[in-house]
């Protein structure tokens, strides 16, 4: 390995990247997202979807749901990064634990006439997407799914006339009658 | 309606941050004032339990919180006005996160209504010092504020220690509210450091070290930081197991130097015996370090064929550089308490006699060798020779940054934890001077010295004139080689002799500047005249910047080039042009 001349050992990790999903249960206090994405962009890494609402009121709750990739060294690192912040509770690895769901809401805008607009709501049906506005050349569709699913989705509509895609980001929640 | 004028807890937010600061056992804290900070420096004025120190920059201010913090165990404490005041403290703030120092910051704020409006002297202070603390608060409310302010000390002190930010608007200063004394509840639900490890893993552990051939204990900080019994019991480690023994820069005092199991610091400038020691070992127990860049050289080549042992409080300190084996999360103290009971009860001394015969050897390659001279000083025999004259003091030593900061933690020996004051993480220049002024707040009949080089002292000379007015005879002791002697090592080494703006061109005569802030001036050439000098400068009981001539083209070695593993150092006999060629390979132009 040639090493350019440096004070730091410079050296490229090639281990794969693993996509996972974590769940952030944290105070929700002011600044407490600006932490988590500074961390996350302080220590370079990535967010792929990043959701967050208040979940508890009473309790000032909120629930962050991040979807993040690293090697698997890099994911755990970002696991104990989160769980010591100060405001943070819990931090689960929905995809670790192989037992969850997750989901995400887009609405989707299409413009097209004649046979195209046509297509456009055969799809959206066979997809269960529902129509939520509608003029005579243009249809707002809702979504739910997986990642995966809306991305199809919206594939299918780009020749179809599409305009513009809202995106809510992955929210997630473990399978089975135990909570996090 | 009650009243509330003779309620003892009623009181204004300027006077609540004094009152928590005398709850919480400060006596002395470090700052300067500022529109935003008015109020608290009127609480001040009017009270003598808590002493304010005045330095001349908020820099200084947070380094010296930070010497007072790492010579004592206790939380040091810095109050800063907003804007600049509060920017300034960006430095220390950073380099106390780096090296787990408990340090509580109090910053002044424009008022809440003014916030958001970019008025006279306002940033955005939480937000500059969100990644720079552990944690940091704006405090909107003055019934918030008792709370908060105790939460701080808490988080400050607790788990890894840490700096920690209260901003408080001056309307909130102003305003009055209730105060509380701390209490449990002031903390957050969600912050809970887990201090006692894992009894499977301390098992396990403790089989690892019962069974190992050549084994090796890598102590840290986190033992320092941990307190007086996680000192002594590691000591007791040591004894028992019979095990060699060595630390990092922030680690140094934790066992002592002149101990027989002491291999010298490890890591980029570390002896050659612990390096190898490292290198070569079958059983490697971490306590309370965090397998930093400058300690493990290649990370692919690190102690290739050990099983590893990692003691840390913090959760992400483990697998962050190098995967161990048996990670054991825990307060250094506590676990290495448990660890010798099982092994004191379950195991015996392993015969290690063939490890320590191999490490005798690679001691004997003396890999901290250099060639005194009658000329001419050498700034590893100025520390030597300092070292020798202050045996038996009561010695506090902090450092700046650079070649004499390694040369430092090379020659001078620590015996006790809290004796020594670096930047390790955020190796910040113009560290020691302010850490010493510190110190000696602290330790004001104690003999502290800044080993300091003649770049970085300049840094934050202004603090001289802060010892001057505190009469603290702080001792500033610089190895003066007109370079940056570090940044210059590198471009001798890996940039081709090209010296691009390493020369410290038009210094100050350091005598002359030491006597226009009013303290005493020495300068030494010669190495006939050093220990005499040395000797005067510590009878002087006022503060002094010595002015120690040394070798300006002297460089630090061992060393473990970029790239390279524990077990290709550079040793000081092997470093001639052709061998240095050769280890900073790439066909590069070298010295």
């Amino acid at each position: 390995m040639n090493q350019p001349a440096s004070a730091y050992f410079i050296e490229e990790r090639h281990d794969p990247n693993e996509t996972h999903t974590l769940a952030v249960l944290v105070q929700n206090e002011p600044g407490v997202l600006a932490r988590v994405i500074g961390l996350f962009s302080g220590r370079g890494y990535n967010i792929e979807s990043l959701t967050v609402s208040e979940t508890e009121a009473q309790k000032h709750l909120s629930r962050i749901t991040i979807v993040t990739t690293g090697t698997p060294m890099v994911i755990a690192q970002i696991k104990h990064q989160l769980d010591r912040m100060i405001p943070v509770y819990q931090v689960v690895d929905m995809t670790q634990t192989r037992r969850s769901i997750e989901r995400e809401l887009a609405m989707v805008k299409v413009r097209g006439q004649g046979e195209h607009r046509v297509e456009s709501l055969r799809l959206a049906d066979a997809f269960r997407a529902r129509v939520i506005d509608a003029t005579t050349e243009s249809f707002v569709f809702e979504i739910t799914g997986n990642t995966d699913k809306i991305n199809q989705f919206i594939d299918l509509m780009r020749p179809l006339g599409l305009v513009e895609v809202s995106r809510t980001g992955v929210a997630a929640i473990g399978r089975g009658p135990e909570g996090m | 309606m009650s009243d509330k004028s003779h309620d003892p807890n009623q009181m204004t937010g300027a006077a609540m941050i004094v009152r928590a600061l005398i709850d919480h056992g400060v006596t002395d804290i470090f700052g300067y004032p500022g529109g935003a900070v008015l109020p608290i420096y009127d609480e001040i004025f009017q009270q003598s339990e808590v002493q304010h120190i005045l330095v001349r920059h908020e820099q200084g201010a947070g380094h010296a919180a930070e010497g007072y913090a790492r010579s004592t165990g206790k939380p040091g404490v810095a109050l800063v006005t907003s804007g600049p005041g509060a920017t300034n403290m960006v430095t220390p703030l950073t380099d106390a996160l780096m090296d787990s120092i408990p340090l509580v910051c109090i910053s002044g704020q424009v008022p809440t209504h003014l916030i958001g409006n970019d008025a006279f002297q306002e940033c955005d202070t939480v937000g500059i010092t969100r990644p720079c603390t552990k944690h940091n608060w704006l405090v909107r409310d003055v019934n918030d504020l008792a709370k908060v302010l105790h939460e701080a000390f808490y988080v400050a002190t607790t788990g890894r220690p840490g700096p920690v930010l209260v901003d408080v608007p001056k309307d909130v200063q102003f305003a009055t509210g209730t105060y509380h004394p701390p209490r449990k509840s002031d903390v957050h639900r969600s912050y809970a450091p887990r201090v006692k490890g894992d009894a499977t893993q301390i098992r396990k552990a403790v089989s690892l070290l019962a069974g190992a051939k050549r084994p090796v204990i890598y102590s840290g900080g986190g033992v320092i930081n941990s307190g007086p019994e996680a000192t002594k019991l590691l000591r007791e480690l040591v004894e028992v197991t019979g095990f060699p023994i060595t630390s990092t820069l922030m680690g140094l005092g934790a066992y002592p130097a002149s101990g027989k199991n002491w291999l010298g610091m490890l890591g980029m400038h570390g002896t050659y015996e612990a390096n190898m020691t490292m290198h070569d070992c079958d059983v490697m127990l971490c306590v309370g370090a965090r397998f930093d860049d400058r300690i493990t050289g290649r990370v692919d080549a690190f102690s290739p064929n050990s099983k590893k042992i990692h003691i840390d409080i913090d959760p992400s300190s483990i697998n962050k550089n190098i995967r161990v084996d048996v990670p054991i999360i825990g307060d250094c103290g506590n676990v290495l308490g448990d660890i010798l009971q099982v092994f004191k009860a379950e195991a015996k001394k392993p015969d290690i006699k063939s490890w320590w015969q191999q490490i005798a050897q690679w001691r004997a390659r003396n890999s901290l060798y250099y060639k005194k001279s009658n000329d001419i000083i050498l700034p590893q025999h100025a520390i030597q020779s300092l070292f020798e004259a202050t045996r038996g003091k009561d010695t506090y030593i902090t450092t700046e940054v650079g070649q004499h900061q390694m040369w430092a933690a090379q020659f001078f020996g620590f015996e006790e934890p809290h004796r020594w004051m670096t930047s390790g993480g955020l190796g910040t220049m113009g560290y020691g001077l302010p850490a010493a002024v510190g110190v000696q707040v602290a330790h004001p009949d104690s003999l502290v010295i800044d080993i300091a080089g003649d770049a970085s002292v300049q840094m934050t000379m202004q603090e001289m004139s802060t010892a001057v007015q505190y009469e603290l005879p702080i001792k500033i002791f610089i190895l003066n080689n007109q370079y940056m002697g570090m940044v210059r090592q590198w471009q001798q080494l890996l940039h081709g002799n090209r010296l691009s703006h390493s020369y410290s061109e038009a210094l100050p005569d350091f005598v002359k500047l030491a006597e226009a802030y009013g303290a005493v001036g020495l300068q030494v050439h010669k190495p006939a005249d050093l220990d005499g000098a040395i000797k005067e400068m510590i009878s002087v009981k006022r503060p002094v910047l010595f002015d120690c001539r040394v070798a300006a083209l002297e460089n630090c070695f061992p060393m473990i080039p970029s790239g390279k593993a524990h077990n290709e150092m550079l040793l000081p006999e092997q470093a001639n042009d052709e061998a240095t060629a050769k280890a900073f390979a790439g066909g590069k132009a070298l010295v």
